[in-house]
């Protein structure tokens, strides 16, 4: 079978030849030969690619994509426009087939692309500087707490209970090795409350998700004052597409902001590869995680744009730099440059408010089905609500998904008991959903009447 | 000797050397900020027909911005002009070859990129009931069973987005391992030739790192290694073949001078390339094992990213592994499960999916005879390429080496004064990615050489003879290389005014 190989027979013996050797076993001869394979591995033969297309084709056939159904499901992970004029520009095959541009004379496009992407996150942000992506929402929160503690010199973390479950639970696998103290602070009433919290141990850093899990919008300021009270840093997760109209967080106090860029142009991809998006304060910057591009001239004065302060970063400090990552998500925060870039400020600010209007839309025709109500009826839904349905979600979700939508994600099958701080007898009848500029009033009114059916 | 002559009688005008790509010229390209004019727009919306209410009435005013936060504001014309002409700028391995070390800077099949993209895998949402994504599900099982049989592990973790974060994942696997057997150890081991991630992902995991010296054959210096060890020791990294290329033929006593102590054998999978169908991990006696799949299994690497990392396990390690994971069910159908004592989550979802769905595509087309295959051709063009170039850039090692070759400039800049890096910019000029420079760090004036299997013999010869006029330019005319390169988009930059004077981002231009 051809593979991508191009060696001819005749050339392989040349270069045997070459080398004096008769065979290709020889090559390995460094390699005990008990500890060789014998036999081969025990997989398939290869497959030509239309048939391994076959196979995977019949993987895809096996799952309910947004395409085919209607996605009502958010979290962190949403059904954003994605047009062809961003999916042409982000697969060419320059961005997608380059390494870490280590040689910046032949990584001007990369380099670039990436510091136009910072200089949108650092804007989202409301900070001075954004570096060049971290792996996903759930990582850049790892980061940020790293870099918070070590910025503090205090290991005791506060963290809001309406952070993503996911990216707590990340933080918390991560904080085996750092010894990190993540204490949990809970919602009251959707906001965060830290008055319970025990400060005789003074916190380092003070992490609140804004819009949080369940899409409600957090007392920045309050935080902020938090922050000051104890002289600890201020981490805040914050929803990129959201951060275009709201007050940003930087410019609410924050130290670090965080986010998950998957909305910006990266299809829904089953979780990945997403984005992690990091920015921070210039005090910061010695601590900051991961690669930055900077600007600056070559030897003939041109403009040009290198990878710098990387002193920080683990292939030189090594032991001691600020964090181990060295691949990234380029790709993805390329084609967020684009997908804003193609936005532009009133498209994104577009996209914000209909992903409101559409949310609260979906909010208020399913709060009229008897027996449906909201989980936090005192507030507008910022990008998610929680829906309290009369029975188990899951099978609710069930009966949905054989009407052709995907209604929402079962609270209780991705969180932990005491996350959200979601009463213990509602939280496996609680479905949280998301409604992007992509649904219409149809297919919301249509949803609902499936909706009416499937809680009775 | 030009361009045209080729030695060997081999045919001109090789398809590797990209020194023929057209450019209009060099002036920068404007940035996207540039390039904006207020009230320009490019983004269409779908009409939905959902009424709409400002945000002032649903939102309390101290939340809200009083203006959008500033984007750029283009055409799509100019969109489109704009990145494409920053791809104009950028080297690929679509472009001419690749040889960075350590990189595995292979051809990436377009099949991979098409299946990534269907329907039914790109437009899943990752919170979706497992009974509407057994597709899925039936993927990640089948990609674990296959890592598990190429590396000789018995379970894997998808989850880890790339080589650094399966070796953080890997080091809290033996931390999970040792504390249930009521242990705690301090140290790991990491030969002073590893990459720099090995050290700093073993701060981060908590432990102290003691670092054994390479011996004079290029590899782990198995005496000091003996004498490092004791039950502090919560295990040892290694790249095996290491970063100098070569295969650490000792593998089988230091493993067990390791397990002797209790300690624990990680395998850093970056050279994986080197032995697929040759020899496994867990029959060199690891036990924890990641794989960077964008190197391997060909997944392209976006320009820094996104990889893959999945970590595979011996069957004492399993139960630590992160969760909830793929599974199949007694019925036959898929689910999600989490081992009994798993460390926990460690992505915000399941791993990079579609990196994934692009790793087990070009396994299935390779299967068992052509995943040999590749690392026959990848060793056999390294080996090529280092006896090719041996008169002139010898290597560091004198002997057969695997996917990779290192060769020191050291005589070179002894008897002309021009460095690695110099040669490396030089070589731009020819229409090549450079080699790795200066790493490992144990080797002076090191530059790394990795052809993958993916190169022709015709690319070989034709890097070679480039290498080989570089070197006899470098005796005739020195200061050319120092000034190279002269035909790229730019030339050498500042990086020291980069760092001095810090502008990362176009609003902090002064």
């Amino acid at each position: 079978m051809p593979d991508y190989t191009p060696h001819t027979p005749e050339e392989i013996d040349e270069m045997l030849a070459f080398l004096g050797i008769e065979s290709e076993v020889e090559l390995f001869a460094a390699i005990p030969l008990a500890l060789q394979v014998a036999g081969g591995l025990a997989l398939p033969q290869g497959m030509s690619e239309p048939d391994v297309t076959d196979a995977m084709l019949a993987y895809a056939a096996k799952n309910a994509g947004a395409s085919s159904f209607v996605c009502f499901a958010g979290g962190g992970a949403y059904d954003h426009e994605i047009p062809p004029v961003v999916k042409a520009l982000g697969s060419r095959s320059e961005f997608v087939t380059a390494y870490t541009p280590y040689q910046p004379e032949v990584a001007q496009g990369v380099l670039q692309a990436i510091f136009e992407y910072q200089t949108l996150i650092a804007r989202l942000a409301g900070l001075p500087i954004a570096n060049a992506s971290l792996y996903d929402g759930a990582t850049s929160l790892v980061e940020a707490v790293n870099l918070a503690v070590a910025g503090s010199r205090r290991a005791t973390v506060w963290m809001s209970a309406g952070v993503h479950p996911h990216w707590r639970q990340t933080v918390s696998t991560f904080a085996r090795g750092t010894s990190h103290n993540i204490v949990d602070a809970p919602l009251i009433d959707g906001r965060t409350d830290f008055s319970g919290l025990d400060s005789s141990e003074a916190p380092g850093v003070i992490v609140v998700g804004s819009p949080n899990y369940l899409g409600v919008i957090e007392d920045l300021d309050a935080v902020r004052a938090l922050c000051d009270q104890h002289g600890a840093l201020m981490v805040v997760a914050a929803d990129p597409v959201m951060s275009s109209v709201l007050r940003t967080a930087g410019s609410r106090g924050a130290d670090v902001v965080v986010g998950e860029g998957q909305p910006f142009g990266t299809p829904l991809s089953f979780g990945g590869p997403y984005l992690g998006l990091f920015a921070c304060t210039s005090e910061q910057i010695r601590r900051l995680p991961g690669r930055l591009v900077g600007e600056t001239v070559d030897e003939e004065g041109r403009r040009a744009f290198v990878t710098t302060l990387r002193a920080r970063e683990q292939d030189i400090r090594r032991e001691k730099a600020t964090s181990n990552v060295c691949s990234n998500q380029t790709l993805m925060a390329v084609v967020a440059a684009i997908q804003l870039a193609w936005l532009g400020t009133e498209g994104l600010a577009e996209i914000a408010t209909r992903c409101v209007n559409a949310t609260r839309y979906l909010a208020e025709q399913v709060t009229t089905i008897e027996g449906v109500r909201l989980l936090l009826p005192n507030h507008a839904p910022a990008r998610d609500v929680a829906v309290v349905v009369p029975l188990e979600a899951s099978l609710v979700l069930e009966r949905l998904g054989e009407e052709g939508f995907l209604g929402g994600l079962a609270i209780e099958s991705l969180t932990q008991e005491g996350d959200l701080s979601i009463d213990p007898d509602l939280r496996s009848r609680t479905i949280l959903m998301s409604a992007t500029e992509r649904r219409t009033k149809k297919e919301i009114d249509d949803f609902v009447r499936a909706l009416a059916k499937a809680v009775v | 000797m030009t361009n045209g002559e080729l030695t060997r009688g081999l045919q001109a005008a090789p398809g590797g050397r990209a020194a023929s790509i057209p450019l209009m010229g060099n002036e920068s390209e404007p940035t996207i900020f540039e390039l904006s004019v207020p009230g320009r727009s490019a983004y269409q919306l779908r009409t939905t027909g959902i009424p709409q209410k400002p945000l002032s009435e649903l939102f309390a005013a101290t939340d809200l911005a009083a203006e959008p936060v500033a984007i750029a504001e283009v055409s799509e014309r100019d969109l489109v002009a704009h990145f494409t002409r920053l791809s104009h700028r950028q080297f690929s391995v679509d472009l001419g070859s690749y040889p960075l070390g350590s990189c595995t800077m292979k051809y990436n099949p377009k099949v991979c990129d098409m299946v990534a993209g269907l329907p039914g895998l790109a437009d899943v949402h990752p919170g979706t009931p497992a009974p509407l994504i057994q597709g899925w599900l039936g993927l990640m099982v089948e990609l674990e069973e296959t890592l598990c049989e190429i590396t000789g592990m018995t379970a894997a973790t998808l989850q880890p987005s790339a080589g650094a974060a399966g070796e953080l994942t890997g080091l809290l696997l033996m931390s999970a391992y040792h504390e249930a057997r009521g242990e705690t150890r301090t140290r790991i081991l990491i030969p002073d030739s590893a990459h720099g991630t090995n050290p700093a992902s073993a701060t981060l995991g908590g432990y102290d790192v003691t670092t054994i010296p390479t011996d004079e054959r290029g590899l782990v210096d198995l005496e000091a290694l003996k004498a490092s060890l004791d039950t502090d020791v919560a295990g040892i990294m290694l790249t095996n073949p290491n970063t100098a290329g070569l295969f650490e033929e000792d593998i089988a006593e230091i493993a067990a001078a390791v397990h002797e102590v209790g300690g624990l054998l990680y395998y850093d999978g970056a050279n994986l390339n080197a032995i697929l169908g040759v020899v496994r991990p867990g029959d060199m006696g690891f036990d924890i094992i990641h794989m960077n799949l964008h190197k391997t299994f060909a997944t392209p690497h976006g320009g820094g990213g996104p990889g893959a990392g999945p970590v595979a396990v011996s069957a004492r390690v399993a139960e630590f592994l992160p969760g909830p994971k793929a599974k199949r069910n007694d019925d036959g159908s898929f689910g999600w499960g989490t081992p009994a004592h798993s460390i926990g989550r460690v992505h915000g979802w399941h791993g990079n999916a579609l990196v994934l769905a692009r790793a087990l595509t070009y396994i299935k087309v390779h299967g068992s005879d052509g995943l040999r295959r590749v690392s026959e051709r990848a060793v056999l063009n390294a080996n090529w390429l280092r006896k090719r170039i041996d008169s002139f850039l010898p290597a560091a090692h004198d002997r057969m080496c695997m996917h990779e070759v290192v060769v020191t400039g050291t005589e070179l800049k002894r008897e002309t004064g021009v460095k690695a890096l110099d040669v490396a910019k030089r070589l731009l000029e020819e229409g090549f990615h450079a080699p790795t420079v200066y790493f490992p760090l144990i080797i002076d004036e090191a530059l790394m050489f990795e052809p993958t299997e993916t190169e022709s013999l015709q690319t070989l010869e034709s890097l070679a003879s480039s290498l080989e006029r570089i070197v006899e330019e470098a005796k005739v005319t020195p200061e050319s290389l120092h000034a190279a390169p002269r035909t790229t988009p730019v030339r050498r930059v500042d990086e020291a005014r980069a760092a001095r004077t810090l502008i990362p981002t176009e609003d902090a231009r002064s």
